[in-house]
């Protein structure tokens, strides 16, 4: 195939003559090209076909029929839509799911905005950015099982340390209360390096000349960042924020480790509930059509988070 | 260009047809012999019964049995997936709240043209061992082993608060004043200047060691306590089991029940449940933060370890309302509907359920067989290690002193609603009556 490839796509001048100079080639050469960029393109095509599109079609099928994994599934038209409005589990996911969003993508992105800030103004010392980084390429299983351990009641090493304080023991994953805001904090501690390292790389687009003139008319740091970092960050802090977003929505495997949506259906996110209906309950069919309004709700909120952001357009431009 | 189309059409052809090749491949040899896949959880378990693998191919030479052992948490999953991709093992242990979805699923296959056949004599086992696994005329599995519970406490805590086994074998309880029982379990309970529930100045805020540990993630079943209780204070699951289809979880004797393990914490003699550990109980009786707690058959290797150097003893349930009960459960091994090899399937499974190979797990002292004689002999081999285990047989030798878990259809959706009641009851979201009330109206509308 290599050769072939390489038989089809001379060595030449890589950038196409906008102009059209004679001699660059006629049609035969340009229908080439069209032909070697599908070649290039065919592996990430064939992935998302096989891998995305594919699902999703049968994901929207199956939300559609009664399908239970073992027989073979029946087509009911909206009755899995007709009851997911009137499942209150289904609603409370979602309402969970909206909490866990809200502190987790609050804390992270503040925190985030921060230390990039501090890297960006105050030192840019790669070995600490790779320390920042150190918590995010713990896998999230390891990371659940760690803090599962550290926040025990009767083990944990923070219950001793508030204990020794004289402040009680807390149930971090078993009180109702603190449940779903130690999840929250969990993954903000595993992912705030990786955002502030994000925003980071977007901070060093901005030409530091700004910089240095508001310091000539004598603006302070707090100043530069309300007024340069963060009006110029927009676009980037806007695809981190739709990213993190996205991919907060889908927590699952902390929760799986530590409270498995307990107690009492406190930390039962949407993600989680999908997992219960399909693989313990084998409700494939309303699993997916729960799937299916995730998806949907999940493009509605890019949407209107990349509008409100004017996240396409870039005030450095 | 149609070349290169070609030759990716066939790399991909090739593809796919190794992995159906790797899939599907590797049950029969040339020489017409068979390779069994047998699936089990339980590791402790495993050697016992690669003990009967071994008898069984000396037996038959012509059928070797491969096993699969996966963690509980993961096994009805993997078992679920390779049922839909139809590849699933030959035989497996099925378990009686999973079941039901498998036998409606039609992957079960039933061996009561076998069994009839072959002329296996079915009364050698414990009473009510059988029964679960048939339905509607059918049979879906042989009972292999079986499971009671018994209260176990830590001898040296409860017995310098004067203790002995003799008087923990009379406890008596009620759901009012919770019987001797309560008193046994005020006495050792201690707070952090060690006085005891009893003492006027004990302080429940400051607790060392608890007299009870409850157990919560206890399914729709509570098998590892307030189904015991709830049984002994006379609540029935069910209007019919097996396969009922109205259960009865409102039932005041159930709600007395939890309303009195919410007492115990309140009291500070159990953990309250919103801070609780995730270790499971067996480990916080071995770190000293319990003195008692109920524990199944199944778990009585997690209380004779070598390390805990017999720290502990085990006590029948107390005698409640209703009598002394405790729930009686069994396992089965199941044949899939859709086995290539049925007929050495079969013949593996009745050799599972046979005296030669229950008597072989028997000697192994991690399981009771689920055989009248091989149960003497499991007996036997325990107290040869030195444990004293008789009081899980004599559950179930008492007469009326087992109950049959519920066996109904749906039994995997109805856990998490039970559980999350009885949890909201206990952490006091919910008044008891309310949430069982609430959680019974849900549950039966399950099987509308």
């Amino acid at each position: 195939m290599g050769a072939h490839t390489a038989v089809a796509r001379p060595p030449g001048p890589a950038r196409p003559d906008p102009g059209g100079a004679p001699g660059s080639g006629g049609p035969r050469k340009r229908r080439d090209d069209r032909r070697v960029a599908w070649l290039f393109l065919a592996p990430a095509l064939v992935g998302f076909a096989l891998f995305y599109a594919y699902p999703t079609v049968r994901g929207v099928y199956y939300s559609l029929t009664d399908y239970n994994l073992l027989a073979a599934p029946n087509f009911t038209g909206a009755e899995n839509y007709r009851d997911l409005v009137s499942d209150e589990q289904f609603w409370n996911a979602l309402k969970v799911t909206g909490y866990y969003v809200v502190v987790n993508i609050g804390a992270q992105t503040l925190l985030g905005l921060l230390l990039a800030t501090l890297m960006h103004r105050l030192t840019r010392s790669v070995a600490l950015r790779a320390m920042l980084l150190l918590p995010w390429l713990v896998p999230n299983v390891t990371v659940g099982l760690l803090w599962l351990w550290l926040l025990d009641t009767n083990l944990g090493f923070v219950n001793h340390v508030l204990n020794a304080l004289g402040m009680g023991t807390t149930g971090f994953f078993s009180s109702p209360d603190w449940a779903m805001p130690s999840i929250a904090a969990v993954n903000t501690w595993a992912y705030t390096g990786y955002t502030a390292l994000l925003l980071y790389a977007g901070m060093l687009q901005i030409p530091q000349h700004l910089y240095e003139s508001a310091s000539l008319d004598g603006a302070g740091e707090f100043r530069m960042f309300t007024r340069i970092t963060l009006p110029l960050l927009r676009p980037v802090l806007a695809l981190v924020l739709v990213v993190s977003m996205i991919g907060s929505f889908q927590i699952f495997d902390t929760i799986a480790v530590t409270t498995r949506g307990g107690p009492v259906g406190a930390t039962r996110v949407i993600y989680y509930y999908i997992y219960e209906q399909a693989f313990t309950y084998f409700h494939m069919g309303y699993a997916s059509a729960v799937a299916v309004m995730l998806a949907l709700i999940l493009g509605v909120l890019t949407a209107v988070q990349m509008r409100l952001l004017r996240a396409s357009r870039s005030d450095l431009a | 260009m149609t070349s290169l189309r070609q030759r990716v059409g066939a790399a991909l052809l090739c593809l796919a047809a190794s992995t159906t090749l790797v899939s599907c491949g590797g049950d029969d040899a040339a020489d017409g012999s068979v390779t069994l896949d047998y699936w089990l959880w339980d590791d402790r378990q495993l050697p016992a019964y690669q003990d009967c693998a071994a008898a069984f191919h000396r037996a038959n030479p012509g059928i070797t049995v491969e096993f699969t052992q996966t963690a509980w948490t993961q096994y009805w999953q993997n078992l679920t997936t390779e049922l839909v991709s139809g590849d699933a093992p030959d035989v497996w242990t099925n378990q009686s709240t999973y079941s039901a979805t498998y036998v409606s699923g039609g992957q079960v296959l039933d061996l009561a043209p076998y069994v009839e056949r072959d002329h296996v004599d079915l009364s050698g086992y414990q009473a009510g061992l059988t029964e679960p696994w048939v339905k509607d005329g059918k049979r879906y599995g042989l009972p292999k082993d079986w499971d009671t519970v018994a209260l176990v406490y830590n001898t040296a805590m409860l017995g310098e608060q004067g203790m002995d086994a003799d008087r923990l074998a009379k406890l008596t309880w009620n759901p009012s004043d919770g019987g001797t029982l309560e008193e046994v379990i005020a006495r050792a309970t201690l707070d952090d200047e060690g006085r005891n529930g009893l003492d006027p100045g004990f302080d429940k805020d400051h607790v060392e060691v608890y007299g009870f540990l409850p157990e919560w993630a206890d399914g729709s079943q509570g098998q590892n306590g307030w189904g015991e209780f709830a049984a002994a204070n006379g609540f029935h699951y069910l209007h019919k089991n097996p396969w009922g289809t109205h259960y009865r979880y409102d039932d005041p004797k159930l709600v007395e029940t939890i309303s009195w393990f919410k007492h115990l914490i309140d009291k500070g003699y159990s953990p309250r449940l919103d801070q609780q550990s995730k270790m499971a109980n067996s480990e916080l009786l071995a770190a000293g933060k319990g003195a008692m707690t109920v524990a199944g058959s199944y778990a009585i290797s997690s209380y004779t370890g070598p390390k805990l150097q017999r720290q502990f003893a085990f006590a029948p349930m107390p005698v409640g309302p209703a009598g002394r009960k405790s729930a009686v459960n069994g396992l089965s091994d199941a044949v899939w509907a859709g086995s290539k090899h049925k007929e050495e399937a079969w013949k593996w499974v009745k050799f599972l359920a046979s005296a030669d190979c229950q008597n072989l797990v028997a000697k192994r002292a991690v399981v009771f067989p689920a055989l009248k004689s091989a149960t003497e002999k499991a007996l036997a081999a325990h107290r040869t290690k030195g444990e004293d285990v008789h009081v899980f047989t004599d559950a179930v030798a008492a007469k009326d002193g087992t109950f049959l878990l519920p066996i109904t259809e749906h039994g995997t959706e109805i856990d998490p609603i039970v559980q999350d009641a009885i949890q909201s009851a206990i952490l006091g979201q919910a008044s008891p009556e309310d949430a069982l009330k609430a959680a019974n109206d849900k549950v039966n509308a399950l099987f509308r």
